[in-house]
C-alpha cells in the first residue's frame, strides 16, 4: 500500500522507527490490561475466600517453550538482516511450530488443573486463573497469526533484505518477546502469589 | 507530478519553499492512488483531516440522540402528569398508555438515563471531541503529513463506528437497552435476570463498549507516537501549541486507562455468561437465593473507576487545549504562562490517576483510605487554578474579538470555574455523606465536564471551521447559539445545586410519593423547560452547521484570523500530505502576539537578527 509512505521517518528526528515506536506504546496499554488483573487478583486475594493450588508442570514446560520461541525468532531476524536465507526461514518455521506448541501446552494444562479440581465457577481464585492465562493465550494466538503473515512474506516474496521488511519483521520479533515476557511475569506471579 | 508551484505574492508558502524541510513527498508520493474513488477519499479514507470530520459529524448525530433522551426524562420530572402518548410513534411500546394518558415506562425511563450517559460519556465528549481534534490538529500543528499510521488512524474511527452502531441496535431490542447505569456496576450489569436490560442490551452494551476501547487505543497509540516521533524541524516538545500537549496527555491517559475499564467487562462477562463470581455474593432475586458467591462488587467499581476519573480528564483537558489556543489567537495575546499550563496539564494528567475512589465514598471503601483520596482530589484544585488564572490574565489588557469561537472559549472559563469549584465540595468524604448520589453531583460534572467539554468542543467547532470545510459557520446564528446556550445551561443546571443541598437523589423516576421533595414540582418544570430550549439552540448550531459545509461564507485566505500555528500555512484545500511542497520549518513558539509591533509572527517566520525568542524567561 502506498499510502503507509506518507509519513517516511523523519531523518533529523527518528532514532527509532515511529512503526516500532507505536508498538512500544501499544505494549504499556497491554501491561495496564493485566497489571489491572493482577491487582484485582491481590485485592481479591487479601479479601479471604480463596483457593490454593499448585501449578501444572505443563506450565513450566510451556514456559520453557516460550523461551525457546523468542530465541528462534531472535536467531531469525539476526540471520535475515545478515541475509542468511536458509537459517532466517528455517528458524522462523520453528518458532511458529514452537508457538504452537505453547498453546497445546497451555491447553493440557488447563485440563490438568481442571481434573485437580481446580474449576472455572468454583473459587474466584480459579477463574482468575483461567482468565489471565486465557487473556495471555488469545495474545500468542495474535502473534501466531502474525508469525503466519510473515511466514508469507518470507517464501512467497524473493529474498530482498529492504529497509521495510527489516521493520516489519522487528515488529513481529518484537511483539513475541514481549508476549513472552508476560508469560513469564504472569507464571511467576500465579506461582509464587496464590 | 511535476515541481509544485509557488504563489509569490504568498509570502508564507514562500518562505516555507525557502527555508521547509525537503522531504522528497512528490519524488516517492505515488499520488493517493487510493483516494480517486468516492469510497476511498470519503468512506476508508486514510486522510486524517477527513477522518477528523468522519468523527465529529459521527460525534454530532450521538449528541443529537443523547440529548434528544435527556428531554424525554426531563418532560417525565419536570411533568410527571403529562399525557405522553404524542411521542409513541418513536418510542412504541415504552409509553404506556392508560385511560387515553400515555406515561412513560419506568423501565425505560432508566435504560434513557443510562445511554444518555453512556453515550455522552463515550461517543460524544471522547470520540467526538478528542478523535475530532487530536486528528485535525496533530498532524497539522505539528508539520506532519499525517498520522504515524494511517491506516491504523482509519481503522480506529471504523471501530468507533461499529461501536456506535452496536449501541444503536441495543436500542431497538424488545428488551430495551442496558438500563443499570452508565457505569454498569454489578450485579445489575452481571445477571441478566436483574432488569429487562440486563439480558441482550447489557450484552450488546459490552460489545459496543469493547470496540470502542479498541477504538481509543489505535487512536491513542498513533496520537502519542505522532506527538514524539513526527514533530517537523524545529518543532521542539516547548514549542508545540497547547492543543498538542492536551491532546497527547489525553491520549497517554486514555491508553493507560482504557485497557484496565477492558480488564473489568472481561470479568464482568465471564460474570455473565461463564458462571464465576468476581463481583457476585450472596445475592437474592424475588427471595430466591443465587449460588454465586466469594465475589466482591466493589471491585469492579475500583476497575471501572480507574478509568473513570482519568476519563473525565480525557474529556476536559482536549477542550482545555481548545480554549489555551483560541483564547491567545481572539485576544491577540501570547498564551500567559505557557510553561505553567504545561507543566499544570502534566500535573492533572498525573493526579487523575490517584483519585479515583473519591467516586466511591459511600460504596463501602475504608473511610481512613478515604482520606488520601480527599487530599490528592483537593490538590487537583492546585493546578486547575492555575489554569483559570493563566486563563483570565490572557484575555486581561486583549484586543478581544468577541467571535462565536472565543465566546465559547470565554464561556469556557465561566463553567469550569462554576462546575470546578463545587468538585471541592464533593471532594470531601464528609460533605459527600450528605451529597452523595444527589442532584449536586448531576449539577457538578454537567457543568464542569459536560457544559464545559461543549464549549471547548463548539469554540473549537467555529474556530476551526474554515480549516475543515474551507468556508465560515454563520457568525450571528453563533452567537444566539452562544448567549442562549451559557444562560440555558446555567438555567438548567444551577437550580440543581439546592435540589441536592436539599437531599433530592438522581435517577429517581418521579417524587411524587417523596413528601420532602414534592415541592420542588416547580423547579423541575423550569429546568425541563430550560432543557427544552437549550435543545432546540443546539439544533441551530445543527443546522448552522451543515448548511455552513455548502453554503457559508467561502473562506479566501489562507489564515483568517491571523494566527501563528501551521494549520494556517496549508493551502485552503489541502490534499493528504497537507503541504504541496516542502514541510514547514518552525523557528519560534505558536505565541508570538503582539510581539515588537507586530500584530503576529507565523512559527515559519524565521527569527530576526538579535530578536528576543517570545517564551525567552
Amino acid at each position: 500500500m502506498e499510502v503507509a509512505d506518507i509519513n517516511k521517518p523523519l531523518t533529523f528526528r527518528n532514532r527509532i522507527h515511529p512503526w516500532i515506536f507505536a508498538e512500544l506504546v501499544s505494549f504499556a496499554s497491554i501491561i495496564m490490561m493485566f497489571g489491572a488483573l493482577t491487582s484485582a487478583y491481590i485485592v481479591k486475594k487479601a479479601a479471604g475466600n480463596w483457593l490454593e493450588y499448585s501449578m501444572p508442570t505443563h506450565f513450566y514446560f510451556s514456559s520453557a517453550v516460550v523461551i525457546l520461541t523468542s530465541i528462534l525468532l531472535h536467531i531469525s531476524f539476526k540471520s535475515f538482516v545478515k541475509k542468511n536465507e536458509v537459517l532466517y526461514k528455517t528458524c522462523l518455521v520453528l518458532a511458529f511450530v514452537s508457538g504452537i506448541s505453547f498453546i497445546v501446552l497451555q491447553y493440557y494444562g488447563w485440563n490438568a488443573l481442571y481434573a485437580a479440581g481446580v474449576d472455572l465457577k468454583a473459587n474466584v481464585s480459579g477463574s482468575f486463573m483461567y482468565l489471565i492465562t486465557g487473556l495471555h493465550a488469545l495474545h500468542i494466538l495474535g502473534g501466531l497469526a502474525a508469525l503466519v503473515v510473515a511466514m508469507i512474506h518470507a517464501f512467497s516474496l524473493p529474498f530482498i533484505v529492504t529497509e521495510k521488511r527489516k521493520v516489519r519483521y522487528k515488529l513481529v520479533c518484537y511483539y513475541w518477546h514481549f508476549v513472552d515476557f508476560l508469560w513469564i511475569y504472569l507464571f511467576a506471579f500465579l506461582m509464587f502469589y496464590k | 507530478m511535476g515541481h509544485h508551484e509557488v504563489d509569490p505574492n504568498d509570502s508564507v508558502a514562500v518562505m516555507i519553499e525557502e527555508t521547509g524541510y525537503d522531504d522528497h513527498f512528490h519524488d516517492h508520493h505515488h499520488g493517493d492512488k487510493y483516494q480517486s474513488s468516492f469510497i476511498g477519499h470519503y468512506i476508508f479514507s486514510m486522510d486524517h483531516k477527513i477522518i477528523a470530520r468522519q468523527f465529529l459529524i459521527t460525534g454530532i448525530f450521538w449528541a443529537i440522540i443523547g440529548a434528544a433522551m435527556s428531554i424525554v426524562f426531563r418532560l417525565q420530572l419536570g411533568f410527571p402528569e403529562a399525557d405522553l402518548t404524542w411521542l409513541r410513534p418513536f418510542l412504541g411500546k415504552w409509553i404506556v398508555v392508560n385511560d387515553g394518558i400515555g406515561t412513560l415506562s419506568q423501565e425505560f425511563y432508566y435504560a434513557l438515563v443510562t445511554m444518555h450517559g453512556t453515550i455522552l460519556v463515550f461517543f460524544v465528549l471522547t470520540a467526538g471531541l478528542s478523535g475530532t481534534f487530536s486528528n485535525l490538529l496533530i498532524p497539522l500543528q505539528l508539520g506532519a503529513r499525517d498520522m504515524a499510521s494511517p491506516f491504523l488512524n482509519m481503522l480506529s474511527y471504523w471501530f468507533f463506528f461499529l461501536a456506535g452502531a452496536v449501541m444503536f441496535y441495543s436500542l431497538f431490542l424488545s428488551t430495551g437497552p442496558f438500563s443499570g447505569g452508565w457505569t454498569g456496576y454489578p450485579p445489575l450489569s452481571a445477571l441478566p435476570q436483574a432488569s429487562s436490560g440486563s439480558g441482550t442490551g447489557m450484552t450488546l452494551w459490552l460489545l459496543s463498549l469493547t470496540l470502542f476501547v479498541v477504538s481509543v487505543l489505535l487512536g491513542g497509540i498513533n496520537y502519542i507516537t505522532t506527538v514524539l516521533n513526527l514533530r517537523t524541524k524545529g518543532m521542539s516538545m516547548w514549542r508545540m501549541p497547547l492543543p498538542i500537549w492536551a491532546f497527547f496527555v489525553t491520549a497517554v491517559l486514555g491508553l493507560l486507562s482504557f485497557p484496565v475499564l477492558a480488564s473489568g467487562f472481561f470479568m464482568l462477562i465471564f460474570d455473565r455468561s461463564l458462571g464465576t463470581s468476581f463481583f457476585l455474593n450472596e445475592i437474592f432475586i424475588e427471595g430466591q437465593a443465587l449460588d454465586r458467591v466469594g465475589g466482591s462488587p466493589v471491585l469492579y467499581q475500583h476497575l471501572f473507576w480507574f478509568l473513570g476519573h482519568p476519563e473525565v480528564y480525557i474529556i476536559i483537558l482536549p477542550a482545555m487545549g481548545i480554549v489555551s489556543e483560541v483564547l491567545s489567537v481572539h485576544a491577540r495575546k501570547p498564551i500567559f504562562g505557557y510553561t505553567a499550563m504545561v507543566l499544570s496539564i502534566l500535573a492533572i494528567g498525573f493526579l487523575s490517576f490517584i483519585v479515583w475512589a473519591h467516586h466511591m465514598f459511600m460504596s463501602g471503601v475504608n473511610p481512613w483510605l478515604s482520606n488520601f483520596f480527599v487530599v490528592f482530589t483537593l490538590i487537583i484544585a492546585v493546578p486547575s487554578a492555575v489554569k483559570v488564572f493563566n486563563w483570565i490574565t490572557t484575555l486581561y489588557g486583549g484586543n478581544i474579538r468577541f467571535n462565536s469561537a472565543m465566546l465559547f472559549s470565554i464561556g469556557f472559563v465561566s463553567m469550569f470555574i462554576s462546575g470546578g469549584l463545587t468538585g471541592i465540595f464533593l471532594g470531601n468524604s464528609a460533605i459527600d455523606i450528605q451529597m452523595h448520589d444527589t442532584y449536586f453531583v448531576v449539577a457538578h460534572f454537567h457543568i464542569v465536564m459536560g457544559i464545559a467539554a461543549f464549549f471547548g468542543m463548539f469554540s473549537g467547532v467555529y474556530h476551526w471551521f474554515p480549516k475543515m470545510f474551507g468556508r465560515f459557520m454563520n457568525e450571528t446564528l453563533g452567537r444566539i447559539h452562544f448567549w442562549g446556550t451559557l444562560i440555558g445551561a446555567y438555567a438548567i443546571f444551577w437550580p440543581m445545586h439546592y435540589l441536592g443541598m436539599a437531599g433530592v437523589p438522581r435517577r429517581y423516576y418521579s417524587f411524587e410519593a417523596f413528601d420532602a421533595f414534592k415541592h420542588f414540582g416547580p423547579m423541575n418544570q423550569f429546568i425541563t423547560i430550560a432543557a427544552i430550549i437549550v435543545f432546540g439552540l443546539q439544533l441551530l448550531f445543527v443546522i448552522n452547521f451543515f448548511y455552513s459545509i455548502f453554503k457559508g461564507r467561502r473562506m479566501k485566505t489562507k489564515n483568517p484570523w491571523g494566527a501563528n500555528t501551521l494549520e494556517w500555512t496549508t493551502p485552503i484545500d489541502a490534499g493528504h500530505g497537507n503541504w504541496p511542497g516542502k514541510i514547514p520549518v518552525v523557528h519560534r513558539w505558536a505565541y508570538d502576539y503582539g510581539k515588537d509591533g507586530k500584530e503576529f509572527i507565523p512559527q515559519v517566520q524565521p527569527m530576526e537578527e538579535g530578536e528576543v525568542a517570545g517564551d525567552h524567561h
